[in-house]
């Protein structure tokens, strides 16, 4: 007859969790009959198996929260482009934006680059004419502010250097968008021009090349590179804005 | 999307809790499967044919739940605690249960999160071995000596409790 394989510790922990073929079971019973200790500690870590469960059992008999809907979760996957509130309001603000000469957006699907770039400038807008509160964390604060963010924005997001084109990085925030949560960083330079950088995920226009988006009182550029949008604003008679744009997309690219 | 209904639906309550248990905090932790769910229905696609709805659905919230779990590590803010009797089970527990309840949460997280997952794969989610394996993307032998260990641990952390109880039992009823 052929004696049978030693036990070993996986056989022992299998037995707990009653992944033993009948066999082995048969085998691993046999040894924990002569072995008393390791039957007492086998027979404890079955009896924790248990509470383990016991405690835990509540969390999944808890109602599901409606924000964990499944059909709801598929429905807004399903059309995210265009739902109708979202589509008349890109209408009218396509339409002013043409009234008023403003940011060229024609046919530009919403989420995209050229929606984007709005949202940049709209951050502008509100934040860098601010003398009080420009920013939220200022740039000591910069690590916890990479932090934040990254986290928010669910992906690992990096602070271009532009002090060797002469802007200072002053800090940022998080600023809603149409599109979720993106983060804004300002940047200055001696004579007090603003700079901001809006950077957000990307559902299209995942990878697109640097291009200037803008004309009137504002400039801008914008790019994306693996799903993650850029778009560097700034007055119109900042010089240099190319090349600035230039550096960092060279700074952010992965 | 009739089969990601049906595949993906009755599994939520499950990966609710795996995400509960190992975030401990109940907003941080249906946060955290929204983004799952978001993941799986925009990546239903790219699923393997003949791929396990349930093991691609753990592997996909463990990952975030690793990577959150690591971001709040480095932002150095505590991760939430539930308190156990939160959890509020069909049949109301009795204060005993409740107590031994709290203790095996926190026992829990005494573990490392490495030991932790496998842990509660194997004991809670009934996963096979070789599902925990291929969630946490790791030899099955090294799920065998991370389960033994977690549950060596769990029952050190759990020991001064289970005598103190045994020895002084209404002192603990008065608490």
């Amino acid at each position: 007859m052929i004696p049978p394989r030693p036990i070993g510790e996986a056989d022992l922990q299998a037995h707990i969790d009653g992944r033993l073929d009948p066999t082995r079971l048969a085998e691993v019973e046999a040894y924990l009959a002569g072995h008393p200790a390791e039957a007492a500690r086998i027979a404890g870590y079955a009896d924790q198996r248990a509470k383990l469960r016991a405690a835990l059992a509540g969390y999944a008999d808890e109602p599901i929260p409606a924000q964990l809907n499944l059909a709801s979760l598929i429905e807004a996957r399903r059309a995210p482009h265009y739902p109708s509130w979202r589509a008349a309001a890109a209408a009218v603000l396509l339409l002013g934006l043409g009234g008023l000469g403003g940011w060229s957006l024609p046919h530009a699907p919403a989420g995209g680059i050229a929606a984007l770039a709005q949202e940049a400038a709209d951050s502008y807008a509100a934040y860098a004419p601010d003398h009080i509160r420009p920013v939220e964390l200022r740039a000591a604060d910069r690590g916890e502010l990479v932090n934040w963010v990254s986290q928010r924005l669910d992906r690992p997001v990096a602070v271009p250097d532009l002090a060797g084109s002469g802007y200072r990085f002053m800090g940022g925030r998080l600023v809603p968008t149409p599109h979720g949560p993106a983060a804004l960083f300002l940047y200055d330079d001696d004579k007090g021009t603003r700079l901001a950088l809006l950077v957000r995920p990307m559902e299209i226009d995942r990878d697109m090349p640097l291009a200037a988006q803008s004309h009137g009182a504002v400039s801008g550029y914008a790019w994306s590179d693996q799903g993650l949008g850029y778009s560097l604003v700034a007055p119109a008679s900042a010089r240099d804005l190319p090349a600035l744009a230039n550096e960092a997309r060279r700074q952010t690219e992965s | 999307m009739k089969d990601m209904m049906l595949l993906i639906e009755p599994l939520i309550p499950a990966l609710r809790r795996y995400a509960r248990a190992l975030l401990r905090d109940r907003t941080a932790a249906d946060d955290l499967l929204q983004d799952c769910l978001e993941r799986a229905i925009t990546r239903w696609h790219q699923r393997r044919a003949d791929g396990d709805a349930r093991t691609w659905l753990f592997t996909i919230l463990h990952n975030l739940a690793i990577s959150r779990l690591r971001q709040t590590a480095r932002r150095g803010a505590p991760v939430g605690l539930d308190e156990a009797d939160e959890s509020v089970t069909a049949q109301p527990p009795t204060q005993e249960d409740a107590l031994y309840h709290r203790d095996v949460l926190r026992a829990l997280e005494t573990l490392p999160e490495d030991q932790r997952g496998v842990l509660l794969l194997v004991s809670v989610e009934d996963l096979s071995y070789a599902e925990t394996a291929r969630v946490l993307d790791i030899p099955i032998g090294t799920v065998m000596s991370r389960l033994s260990r977690a549950r060596e641990k769990l029952s050190r952390a759990l020991a001064p409790a289970t005598d103190a109880q045994a020895q002084r039992p209404t002192l603990w009823r008065v608490k």
